[in-house]
């Protein structure tokens, strides 16, 4: 039906986005890339010229680089690994019938609408403080020396309050897939004699595969970016400790003011996140055509 | 389902479901309940919890001492104004792209989709730069326009999503009683739509009142929102807990109760379709 006059007009609708987008996604990028061959620092702005590959020589042989490389994919696998599994065992929880179920559900998302500075401080403080803190209390009146979480285990203590942040997400994506399972073919089964263990590795897990695939990829896009977090709590230390790459480029461009340093830690940033956009991207394109 | 549930089960169900719901949200109840004790109680150990000496005093502090309603405003201004932009922009490409499909549109899709995932850090520095020289550091104008580039290829997404459910005979049947694309597009599509741009504006809101990295770096005290706002408090001279705690439990309460009527949407939206 498409006639010539609707397809000039749906191109004219599209324009201003497919601009606005195009030119935010090549300018700052190409102004990145530039930068990261140039020799630039903000506080000494007279010294400017080309470096060749120098910048990144440094930001990839500094050793905090091979911390944050780490530290970044301990957060990440730690994160998907805590709310993967919390997030189905929760899911399933929530797709049983029990009294007040609505409301327990509406308690377990409410994590994920708290803003990042909020949960990471009250978690720090309130919580994880070693004098005053609930944990500490709890561990004293169990009987045991409370550890000082922030101090002792840092990139722990970050990993727990990320993942109660994204558990939720898992948890709501995991239950909508639950409750879209064809209940006739899991009565069916029960029918044929089959077990709750049965049932849940041969009927829930298989369609349950997607979704979960799904969960990891999108948090990872947002995990690869933790930043607030650590910004308030920790600060990126005790040392390197809980430097994720993110942190380690904040840290080289606005408190050290290393523009070009920042600048090729940038684009080591983007390559990496791209390697997990291409797998996230074919799985919704392919989704697409269905 | 048809399979008999026995009472016993679902009370024993009952009781683990309220253990674990309770757990999950034991830090903003936490926060909450802190907020209205005084600072001495507020680090009281054993901690009490619920006899105390409950006050307000620390909500009318909170805004005595920090101006809390300009953060308070900054961030109502950057979320709801980033969204509104990004809909102006989004609306008509969306619509274009569900009901005018070309070879391109799936091309351009996973185009916008694939700029979602360039990481912000990527880009901070030029960001700053500019942002710098043009005087755009620590304005609302400036955070409503990153904002809105952000968010632009989520509302595109989501709005192309509801979009593409409402069938195309509807149009064809206007079509064929002569009505133009603008009658078409006022009289037969926009009410269908409306559903549809209303989750995607509140699923919108809250991320960006959330969003908490360009708001932390391209902003210092004028046009700093509630993220950064509360950012301040993690100095040691600012651990103040039970205010800490107010500014926090107004920071949150709104969004919550928005972000608990769009649990659905939500799915939707940041799976990109994928999960329905």
């Amino acid at each position: 039906m498409a006639t010539l006059h609707t397809r000039a007009s749906a191109r004219l609708m599209m324009a201003p986005s497919v601009i606005v987008l195009f030119a935010w996604m090549i300018v700052p990028l190409a102004m990145t890339l530039y930068f990261s061959f140039q020799r630039y620092n903000l506080l000494s702005p007279d010294e400017h010229g080309w470096t060749g590959l120098l910048n990144y020589t440094y930001f990839l042989t500094d050793p905090a680089f091979g911390d944050a490389l780490t530290n970044t994919l301990l957060l990440v696998g730690g994160v998907l690994a805590i709310t993967v599994v919390g997030g189905l065992c929760l899911a399933l929880m929530l797709d049983q019938p029990f009294w007040g179920r609505g409301i327990v559900r509406l308690l377990v998302i409410a994590p994920f609408f708290v803003m990042p500075t909020v949960s990471a401080l009250v978690w720090k403080n309130m919580l994880m403080n070693p004098v005053y803190g609930v944990f500490a209390w709890i561990a004293r009146t169990l009987g045991v020396e409370p550890i000082d979480w922030l101090a002792d285990v840092p990139l722990l203590s970050i990993i727990l309050i990320v993942a109660w942040q994204w558990l939720p997400f898992a948890t709501l994506i995991l239950l909508t897939a639950l409750q879209s399972l064809d209940t006739e073919q899991q009565e069916a089964a029960e029918m044929d004699g089959a077990g709750v263990v049965g049932r849940f590795i041969h009927l829930v897990l298989p369609h349950l595969a997607r979704p979960i695939t799904v969960v990891i990829l999108i948090e990872t896009i947002f995990l690869l970016g933790v930043f607030a977090e650590i910004l308030v709590t920790t600060g990126g230390g005790p040392g390197t400790a809980t430097t994720n790459i993110v942190y380690l480029v904040y840290s080289q461009a606005l408190l050290q003011f290393d523009v070009g340093g920042a600048s090729a830690g940038g684009i080591v940033a983007v390559v990496l996140a791209n390697i997990v956009a291409v797998f996230l991207i074919r799985l919704i394109g392919k989704n697409l055509d269905r | 389902m048809a399979r008999a549930v026995t009472t016993r089960r679902k009370a024993l169900l009952t009781v683990i479901g309220w253990t674990v719901g309770f757990l999950v949200f034991f830090p903003i109840l936490w926060t909450v309940l802190t907020s209205f004790k005084t600072e001495g109680e507020a680090i009281a150990n054993p901690p009490s919890f619920l006899a105390f000496d409950w006050t307000t005093e620390n909500y009318t502090e909170v805004q005595h001492r920090s101006d809390y309603f300009l953060h308070m405003m900054n961030s109502v201004v950057i979320s709801f104004g980033s969204t509104a932009l990004g809909l102006l922009f989004a609306v008509p490409a969306a619509w274009a792209m569900a009901f005018a499909p070309g070879k391109r549109t799936k091309d351009i899709l996973m185009w916008m989709l694939s700029t979602k995932m360039m990481p912000a850090v990527g880009v901070l520095v030029p960001l700053y730069i500019l942002f710098r020289d043009s005087g755009l550091l620590d304005t609302r104008v400036g955070l409503v326009g990153v904002l809105t580039l952000i968010d632009l290829p989520l509302i595109v997404w989501m709005l192309y999503t509801y979009f593409r459910e409402i069938p195309g005979e509807i149009l064809e049947a206007a079509r064929m009683d002569g009505a133009s694309l603008g009658k078409e597009i006022v009289f037969v599509l926009a009410p269908m739509a409306v559903p549809g741009i209303a989750s995607t504006t509140l699923l919108n809101i809250i991320l960006s009142w959330n969003e908490a990295f360009w708001t932390l770096n391209l902003t210092t005290s004028n046009a700093a929102p509630l993220t950064a706002f509360i950012a301040s408090y993690s100095s040691p001279e600012g651990l103040f807990w039970a205010k800490l705690s107010a500014a926090s439990t107004l920071a949150i309460a709104p969004i919550l109760v928005l972000g608990w009527f769009s649990q659905r949407q939500l799915v939707r939206g940041l799976t990109f379709g994928a999960v329905k």
